[in-house]
This record gives structure tokens, sequence and C-alpha cells, in this order.
């Protein structure tokens, strides 16, 4: 109470922290790990790579547990309640933007850059036959077979819609005071993102040992590989999102007034849920 | 109560030595750090452009290879664009926005300092590849132009795959601190700081943080899909998968033509502050400038494709990209009238900041000017290859920003350490880069129209006398800055007179009411204005 008190009306500014700097440093060397390892250097790649990925979850674990202690000792107030719904909603924003651009390259491909290749004297084709058709066949003609919609891409659909359902459902019991039936509910959550996970990832084998889909398959594999692969890795952040707002309904830090990192989360939930949706309908779909 | 007594004289007394600047949650500090970083690379990228230019003096290859010279003029455009201007700007806008509308910092700290920290990383990968290849590994950093366009950039060394990565910590660095910049300006002005109060550099910076969020996440897409290209085994750019390169081109000038207002807003944004200060009068037509910003952060993200003109798109999209090019110069066009209303019968001095500012106004003119030549879809044709073009943006991108930046940085340098620079070196610093400048750039003009063609690191003996005089011209605007590095270091270290806290009789605006220097920490209590 006494902080808070003191604080009255100061806007919460956090002492220096190592964290940003370490974070830098982790992408540096992920970054330089990355570009060492498709070269071909994977011992120097690997080392670079793994510290960096350790320390990311070093600094991930460090900078979240500051701001959730902050909380605990009650220096956020009202003022920097807004400043994080601003941020998540300018996050989301930018994310929403970057899945717009691969959808914009979607429609380019096939809309634009197919139908021109095979409106040229077919002596220009990139191989005998080519059609302006989607799917496309693979390079050089090589068949292969795209998923159908209406299998396990629609049971996915109808999984993540009720992730969806479940994240909201939680969020109102937080609101009404309910902490056990909210926690329940993250739990749901969790399971049914896990649930699609693991299809999507039967799926993506599938493709490559049965359909014959993969990266190189053309311009079809490579859009439908960057759609989906970058949604599934969404749904993967969004799950480690949800597992510590799930640790963190169990130790009981959520309360009808105090509740904004569950909300963030449930945000970025039906964020990934709705690009699922445009996923379903443009790249399985139509 | 007694260990909130703790907390807050921890927060006066900020850390001493390096941990001060590493783990800083203090707009000042980031600031500082962002323009020092800034200008570091400006001497980098100065320093690359000195040697494109000595190679280019004559004809021949004189200096260095064609491969060498390829990677420098590649690194010094993305040197220049991310690591020298955008985060001067960035820190310009740090240090001055939460003092401008009252604010006690940015509305996100600690996530603040990690925009500032990318930016190093992103260096550090754009050049390591130059100390690899001591080592046997790859053959150089990226040679395919700052504009690394498919298929070239598909086939080019490892250095194309730093540079990847280097483009996505930078697309981190920018989203968030733009994120960060929105947020402070939504939440954190001072009570009475309306929209309609707020000064024109701060809505210069929210139409370019906007810009930013909107853009940039084509150019990172862009950046995936060239290394999944590069490695992976996608068509995304390759003919031969039905892909298209012209993909690449489409999505890095989403990106690309957008970018040069992202770099122009801030500098006009802070150049109407200047005019006003030294003409002792108000801003003129603030409202017309607040939407021709917004007119222009609209219009930018439509009209990619003039970047185009010559890739075979179909003609009904060149005269639609030709003639929305043309609409940006109306806003463009009421600034200008803005800039020139504000300065009207005004009994005006001319320190050095506003030497600078009268500059900008003439150099970006020129550029604007001979952007409106190029925007013709057919007399494009004509000066598409050709140093037209590296004329016409250095006279955009030199005349406006950098010129805006040093104008920024005269105005604000007795601000920041409460020391007048030294006025004569300033002028001396001003009249140089002007001649240095002109006698570089102007040349190309002419050379284009001749139609030497850019990119290419040697050329026909026809065109020898004005690359002699571009070359040294390009000398002089180097050498020219070593006064200001000279002017800032001395003012740095004490030498000037002390500065008041109004530091110019003219200025206006809430930073001015506070001493110069500035205290660490600021407006912790709201003012009202």
């Amino acid at each position: 109470m006494s902080i808070s008190q003191a604080h009255g009306g100061h806007y919460y500014l956090p002492k220096p922290s190592p964290y940003p700097a370490l974070m830098s440093t982790a992408l540096l060397l992920l970054g330089a790990g990355g570009a060492l390892a498709v070269n071909g250097y994977v011992l120097p790649a690997g080392w670079l790579a793994g510290a960096g990925g350790l320390l990311v979850v070093y600094v991930l674990s460090g900078w979240v547990g500051d701001v959730i202690r902050e909380n605990r000792r009650g220096v956020y107030g009202e003022k920097e309640g807004v400043s994080f719904r601003w941020g998540m909603g300018w996050f989301i924003a930018s994310e929403v933007i970057f899945f717009s651009s691969l959808f914009g390259v979607l429609f380019y491909e096939r809309n634009i850059a197919v139908p021109w290749l095979a409106s040229l004297n077919s002596h220009y084709s990139p191989w005998a036959g080519f059609k302006a058709v989607w799917p496309t066949s693979g390079p050089a003609g090589a068949a292969f077979t795209p998923e159908h919609a209406w299998g396990i891409p629609a049971l996915n659909t109808l999984i993540l819609l009720s992730s969806g359902v479940t994240v909201t459902w939680g969020l109102q019991q937080i609101t009404k005071g309910h902490r056990r039936a909210a926690t329940w509910a993250v739990g749901a959550t969790i399971l049914l993102g896990g649930v699609f996970l693991a299809l999507q990832c039967r799926e993506f084998y599938l493709a490559y040992t049965e359909l014959h889909l993969t990266l190189g398959s053309g311009v079809y594999g490579a859009t439908f590989f960057i759609l989906t692969g970058f949604h599934g890795l969404h749904v993967t952040i969004g799950m480690i999102m949800l597992s510590v707002i799930f640790g963190r309904c169990l130790k009981g830090h959520f309360g009808p007034d105090n509740h904004f990192g569950f909300e963030a989360v449930s945000w970025y939930w039906h964020f990934v849920d709705v690009v699922w949706l445009m996923l379903f309908i443009f790249v399985y779909w139509l | 109560m007694s260990t909130v007594d703790i907390d807050a004289m921890e927060e006066q007394h900020h850390p001493r030595g390096i941990t001060r600047w590493l783990y800083t949650t203090n707009h000042k500090d980031i600031g500082i750090l962002y323009i020092a970083f800034g200008f570091l690379m400006f001497i980098v990228g100065g320093i690359l452009a000195m040697l494109i230019r000595a190679e280019l003096m004559e004809p021949g290859m004189k200096v260095m290879g064609p491969e060498l010279y390829n990677q420098i003029i590649s690194v010094h455009g993305l040197v220049m664009v991310f690591a020298a201007l955008m985060p001067v700007s960035a820190g310009m806008v740090n240090y001055l926005i939460p003092m401008m509308i009252g604010a006690p910092d940015m509305a996100l700290p600690r996530l603040n300092n990690f925009s500032f920290w990318l930016l190093p990383p992103a260096a550090i990968l754009l050049v390591l590849p130059w100390l690899l290849e001591f080592f046997g590994i790859g053959n150089g950093t990226l040679d395919t132009g700052w504009t690394m366009y498919a298929p070239l950039s598909v086939q080019s060394g490892p250095g194309m795959d730093f540079a990847i990565f280097a483009v996505l910590l930078l697309f981190l660095s920018s989203t968030l601190a733009s994120i960060n910049i929105l947020v402070t300006v939504l939440n954190l002005r001072a009570p009475g700081m309306t929209w309609d109060k707020i000064p024109i550099f701060v809505w210069s910076w929210v139409n370019t943080a906007v810009l930013l969020i909107v853009v940039f996440p084509a150019l990172a897409g862009a950046a995936i899909m060239l290394l999944l290209d590069r490695h992976f085994g996608t068509h995304f750019f390759s003919a031969a998968g039905g892909g298209d390169p012209l993909l690449w081109v489409h999505m890095f000038w989403f990106f690309g033509h957008p970018e040069v207002y992202i770099l122009l807003l801030p500098t006009a944004g802070i150049l109407v502050h200047i005019l006003s200060t030294f003409a002792r009068k108000p801003v003129y037509g603030y409202k017309a400038q607040v939407y021709s910003f917004a007119a222009i952060t609209m219009i930018s993200v439509i009209v990619w494709a003039h970047h185009m003109y010559t890739s075979g798109l179909p003609t009904a999209a060149n005269i639609y990209f030709m003639f929305s090019t043309m609409a940006i110069s109306i806003p463009v066009g009421i600034l200008f009238i803005c800039w020139f209303g504000t300065i009207w019968k005004g009994s005006m001095t001319f320190e050095t900041p506003m030497l600078f500012a009268l500059g900008y106004i003439v150099l970006f003119g020129i550029g604007g000017l001979t952007g409106l030549i190029l925007s013709d879809a057919a007399a494009d044709q004509q000066y598409h290859g050709a140093y037209f073009v590296i004329a016409h943006f250095h006279y955009t991108l030199i005349g406006g920003p950098v010129m805006g930046v040093l104008a920024a940085s005269y105005y604000y340098l007795p601000k920041l350490t409460g020391r007048m620079y030294d006025e004569t070196l300033g002028k001396w610093h001003f009249w140089l880069t002007m001649i240095g400048f002109n006698v570089t750039f102007f040349p190309q003009f002419l050379l284009g129209i001749d139609g030497m063609p850019r990119r290419i690191a040697d050329y026909a003996v026809k065109f020898a006398p004005l690359n002699m005089a571009s070359s040294i011209g390009a000398f002089v605007l180097g050498a020219a800055q070593l006064i200001f590095l000279y002017n800032v270091y001395r003012t740095l270290v004490g030498a000037g007179k002390p500065a008041t806290g109004r530091v110019w009789d003219g200025a206006q605006g809430l930073e001015f009411t506070l001493p110069s220097p500035p205290p660490y920490h600021t407006f912790e209590v709201p003012p009202t204005v």
C-alpha cells in the first residue's frame, strides 16, 4: 500500500536493467549463428546459436519475472496499465501487418505471377505444360497433392476456435473473481493449442512423406509453408505465454481488477485465431 | 515508507561507468546513445563514401577492384539509411519528446533500451563478413547494392545472409521503438497538452512511427523469403518454380519508398521549430502541416512502383503510379509554403542552426523538384539507370534529413551540454558543407543527363572532368564534417560560453523551460500547459 501511495500520481520508471542489452547480445549470437549455419559452418554456428538460445531463455524469464514482481509490489497504477494496453495493441497491429504482407505474397504469386508466366510464349515457360492453375505443379512439373481443406485443417479450425472460447470464458471468470474456473479454462486452452500443434506437425510430416508437398514445390509449396509455418510459430509463442499465465493463475496473481497479463495473452490468442481463419479460407479452401 | 525513499534515491543516482549506458532506462541516456551511435555510423558511412569517390575520381580501376566497390556501395547505403540517419532521428525523439510533451520518460523504458541495443548487433552483422573473409569464410559482405534485388541477392555470397539477419534486427528495433513512441504520445502527455497543442516535431514522429509499423514488416517478410530461397529450396523470387523476382522489388519498395519519408518527416518537424525560433514568429500553418504529414504518410504507401518504371509493369500500372507519386508533391508543397510563411517578415537572425535550416529548404527543394522529373514514367526510362537518380536522392536525403539533423544538432547542443558551440566554426562548417555538397552532386545531374550509368565502378573517358569535380567536392564535404566534430568536442569539454535555459531568445516549447543541461529526470510531476 505504502508504495502505491508514495508513487501517488508518479509514473513508474523502472530501475536500470541488464536484460535489454543481454537480449540484444543473444540475438546477435543467434543472427551470426544462423548466417553461419545456412552456409554450412554447422559447428561454430551451433555454439553461437546455442549460447544465444540459452541467453534468450535466461533473459525472458528474468525480464518477465521483473515485470511480474513489480506488478505484485503494486507499483503499476492506472496510467501504467494504459501504456501496457496501448503497447500490446500496437504490437498486435504490427503482427497483423506482418501476416498481411505474407498474404500479399500469396495473392501476388497466385493472381499475378503465375498467370503472367503462363501468358508468355511457351518457349519461356518454367517447364513444359506450365499452366495458370493453382495449385501449380512443382518445379519441372514434379507432382504433389495439396492438402484437403475439409480433413484435418477443418478439424483444426474447430479446435482453435474452441480454444478462443475457453480463453475468453477464463477471462470472464477472472473478472468475476472465480480463480479456479479460470485456471481450468487456461489449462483447457493450452491443451487445445497443443492438440492443434500436434495435428499441424502430423500434417507437415504427411505432406513431406506422402503428398510430396515440400518447400521446393514451386510457389505453391513456398507460400503454403511460409504462411502455415509462421502461424505455427505464433501458436507456439502463444502457448509459452499461456503457460506463464497458467502458472500465475495457480499462484493466484490475478484478480477482478488486476489481470492485464491474462487479457493481453487472450488478445494475442485471438489474433492467432483470426490468422488461422484467414489461412483456412485462402490457403486450404479457396 | 522507508523502502520507498531508498527507491527514489536510487533512481536519482544512476550507476556510473559502462553499466550506466548498458543498463539505462533513462530516455536522455538512451537518446544520447542513439545520437552517438548514429554519428559514429555517419563517420563509417562517410569514409565509405570517400572511398567510392576516390575510386571514381578518374576512369579505370584505381583504388580497388569491382567486387570490393560493389560491397562498399552496398554497405554505404545500408549504413547511412539504417545505422546513421534513423538512429540520430530516433535519438532526437527519445531525448526530446518526453520533455516536449511534459512526460517523465518514455512509456516503456526497458523496451526503449532494448530498441537501441539492437542497433550495434545489426551494424556488426553487416561488417562481420569482411572480418570473416580473413579467416577464409565467405567472400566479403553483401555486394548487391542496398536494394538487394533478386535474383542477384539469391545468388550472392554468405555476406547476404548476415545482411538478412541484420535487416531482421533492424526491423525489431524500429518496430519496438515506434510502438514506444506512439504509446508515449498517446498516454503520457501532460494535462492540457492536447492533440492540437503538441509540437510539430511530435506530430512528425507520430506519423513516422505509424509508417514504420506499417511498412517495415514487408521488408522483414521479404528478407525471410530471400533466406528461404537462398538455402531452403523455395521459389518465391524464381520463375523456375512459378515465382517472380519482381515480387522482391515490389516488397522492397513498398518499404523503401515510405522509408524516404521515415527519414524526412522527423527533420521536417524539427525544421519548423528552428525556423520559428530564428524568425521570432509562431509556426505558420500548424494544422496545414499536421494534415500534410498525414497525407504524406497515407500517399507514401501507395506509390512504391515509381521505382520500377523500367521493370516491365503494365502501362496502366505505370500511369497510376506516376499520378499518385505526383500527388505527393501537393502536401510537400504545402509544407514548403508553411516554412516560407513561418519566416515571412520575421526578424530573422542567421545563427548556424538557421543557416542549416535554410540550406535544408534550398537543397531539399532541388531534391523534390528533380523527383518530379523522375516521377514521370516516360522521362524515367531515360534517367532510371543513370547518375541523375544518384544526384536526386542525395539532394533529397542529404539536403533534407542530413541538413535537418545538423541544424537540430546545433540547435539543441547548448540545451544538452549547457554550453554554446563556436559560432564561427559553425558558419565555416555550413558554408563548406553547402559548397562541397553542391560541387559533389550537381555535376551528377549533368552526368546522368549525359547517360553515365550508376552502380558501376568504372566509366567512359568522356565523363572524366565532371567526376573529378564531383570527387573534389566530396572530399571538401567530408573534411567540412571534421569541423563539426571538433566543434561538438570543444562544446562537450566545456569550452564554450554557458547557455541559458531558453538558449535562443525566440525558442518556444516545454524543453526550453528547463535548465541547460536538463536534470537527469524531468517532469516527474507533469507540468500544466
